[in-house]
């Protein structure tokens, strides 16, 4: 084979890995599809796109960088009250620019915190993002007079988006608006996780001692995902107030960073949709399961944890492993044979 | 000629143990430098202080005349030192292709390009292909590193380093492990390294040695024990009993 066309079969594999999968635009689709076949579960359908967003941020750090965090609320929390704090002093009356205020808030909180958590082992890093969040939650209660202490921020009037639509009881605005947001910033993570600073994490994640010996600069890496990543945390909080006009220490507890890591691994770290699966799992668990019993409902998500951990055996994070590989293998048999025929169409 | 990396003083202390003791080693430009010496002698300690994975206790290292002694690793592969380790360090989940453009990406400046997708802009492709052509690593560069051949994973731990286009590579161990039927690979990419990039090798195959090295540097215990050519080396009476006494412990 020449070098010319080496050098093309080079370029178009690596171009590959970023292209779009059939089950992808399926995923989509039916996320699409819910606006107009579930009208009746629009509330729950927007708490979902809200948490996979959330997830998503995890999984930025988590699944692409090997950060792991147990203080995510920090940002999310972050993100809620600026948001709310906008809304309800009539700073910014616009909820979609709002929205970006409040992420780009987060992400700045996200940039100052980010030098604590270079440096150390996953225990380290565990320890100090949950001090961070800790300390942020007692920092919104202690300040009652802005935050609303324990009572929570009340007094949230929500404006109509972009002027135009108003946010309803049933949660159709709201589910749209929040889908929007999702897949808009979907489509940005996915494009950074594809590109050579997302690769490059990766293999700060893989093997840091020889990132940094090609050239990498590792804290310098980290930092920029840590912070994208809070910016993603705080858009999710900012929804969250957006769409239920209130919002509270909750926003803040350690049960939320715990819940997000939960969701993350029972849709698999490091591809993505790990985080969007987890989020339609857990809360469909959620509902379905606290319906039944609802005090009890944690203990079925207890042993759905303790199932995928000791199916996924070596690493948490990576259980759908097997199925993804499959998968990613099926399709590129499928390329492959697509690309053989038409190199034959080209030669007769 | 002219002096391409220099240590002055060079100290390394693990508490009470001295790893590297008033080193002061010259690696002129363009030279087949090879660095040897007993087990425990310091030598990958060495590397890792060049390299700027350790930092020094004390004294200063000096590329092409510039102080590197406070520069991060990443800072100097930019500057031209890049390495191969002696057990590989590899990306497991990554190919070959991924491995080795991620080094160039970094080399042309758009490693922290996150528009872009990886493959993209072509030169960046171009160059990947130049090196696993020369490399031999094309036949496996879809697979995943770590269901490579020991060989070829060793092959790929050379090309990585070189992808950085250094002006001083150093090489630790680079045939170590190797079976005897791949070891020719790895002579033959060593040999065939471009002449103006500066080289330092470590190695305990003396064969490699004594082919490759037109100056060789021994170091025992931390210091700089002697240094010569490879003939006044393998006559020197000190050396001999160096390795001698070591193979006597041993």
């Amino acid at each position: 084979m020449s070098q010319q066309s080496l050098g093309e079969e080079v370029a178009r594999r690596l171009v590959a890995r970023a292209s779009w999968h059939p089950l992808e635009i399926l995923f989509w689709a039916a996320a699409l599809a819910s606006i107009y076949v579930l009208p009746g579960r629009h509330l729950i359908l927007t708490e979902i796109a809200i948490l996979g967003l959330f997830a998503l941020s995890l999984d930025l750090i988590l699944g692409y960088a090997g950060i792991v965090s147990l203080g995510q609320a920090a940002f999310f929390g972050f993100g809620a009250y600026t948001a709310g704090l906008l809304a309800k002093h009539e700073l910014v009356s616009e909820p979609l620019l709002a929205m970006i205020v409040s992420g780009v808030a987060a992400a700045l909180l996200g940039f100052v915190t980010s030098f604590l958590v270079l440096r150390g082992s996953d225990l380290t890093r565990i320890m100090v993002t949950l001090g961070v969040a800790l300390v942020l939650r007692e920092i919104a209660n202690r300040y009652a007079w802005l935050t609303g202490g324990a009572d929570g921020l009340q007094g949230i009037e929500i404006n109509p988006l972009l002027g135009l639509y108003r946010f309803d009881m049933y949660g159709h605005t709201a589910y749209c608006y929040a889908l929007g947001v999702l897949i808009v910033f979907f489509l940005l993570a996915r494009r950074i996780v594809h590109s050579p600073f997302g690769l490059s994490l990766q293999s700060i994640k893989g093997n840091p001692l020889r990132a940094s010996a090609v050239g990498i600069p590792i804290n310098g890496r980290l930092v920029a995902i840590y912070t994208i990543a809070a910016g993603y945390a705080g858009i999710a909080g900012a929804l969250l107030t957006q769409t239920t006009a209130f919002t509270s220490l909750s926003v803040l507890d350690f049960e939320r960073s715990a819940d997000l890591l939960l969701v993350l691994i029972i849709g698999g770290a490091g591809y993505l949709y790990g985080g969007l699966i987890g989020a339609i799992l857990f809360k469909l668990m959620q509902d379905y399961l606290a319906s039944l019993t609802p005090q009890y409902w944690p203990f079925w998500i207890g042993l759905l944890l303790v199932a995928i951990v000791l199916i996924g055996r070596e690493r948490i994070t990576s259980w759908t492993t097997p199925i993804r590989s499959l998968l990613a293998r099926l399709d590129w048999r499928a390329r492959r044979a697509a690309s053989a025929v038409a190199v034959e169409g080209q030669g007769s | 000629m002219t002096v391409m990396l220099e240590t002055i003083a060079l100290e390394k202390r693990f508490g009470g143990l001295v790893a590297a003791s008033n080193v002061a080693l010259k690696v002129e430009k363009g030279a087949r430098h090879a660095l040897i010496g007993p087990n425990g002698a310091g030598k990958t300690t060495l590397i890792n202080l060049l390299t700027g994975v350790l930092r020094p206790t004390a004294g200063r290292i000096l590329l092409d005349e510039r102080d590197i002694t406070s520069l991060k690793p990443h800072s100097r592969v930019k500057l031209g030192i890049a390495r191969t380790f002696q057990i590989n360090q590899l990306f497991a989940d990554l190919t070959p292709i991924e491995t080795v453009s991620l080094a160039v990406s970094e080399r042309l400046g758009c490693g922290k390009d996150w528009w872009r997708i990886v493959g993209r802009p072509r030169q960046v492709s171009d160059e990947v292909v130049k090196i696993l052509e020369n490399f031999r690593l094309v036949d496996v560069m879809h697979e995943r590193t770590a269901i490579l051949p020991y060989g070829k994973q060793r092959l790929l731990e050379i090309a990585v380093a070189v992808a950085s286009a250094p002006r001083v590579l150093l090489l630790d161990e680079p045939a170590a492990g190797v079976p005897e039927d791949e070891r020719h690979m790895i002579l033959d990419i060593v040999a065939g390294l471009p002449p103006d990039v500066t080289v330092l090798l470590i190695e305990h195959d003396m064969d490699l040695v004594f082919q490759f090295a037109k100056f060789i540097s021994v170091l025992v215990n931390g210091v700089l024990f002697v240094e010569g050519s490879p003939e006044a080396i393998a006559r020197d009476e000190r050396v001999r009993q160096v390795y001698l006494g070591e193979a006597g412990h041993g």
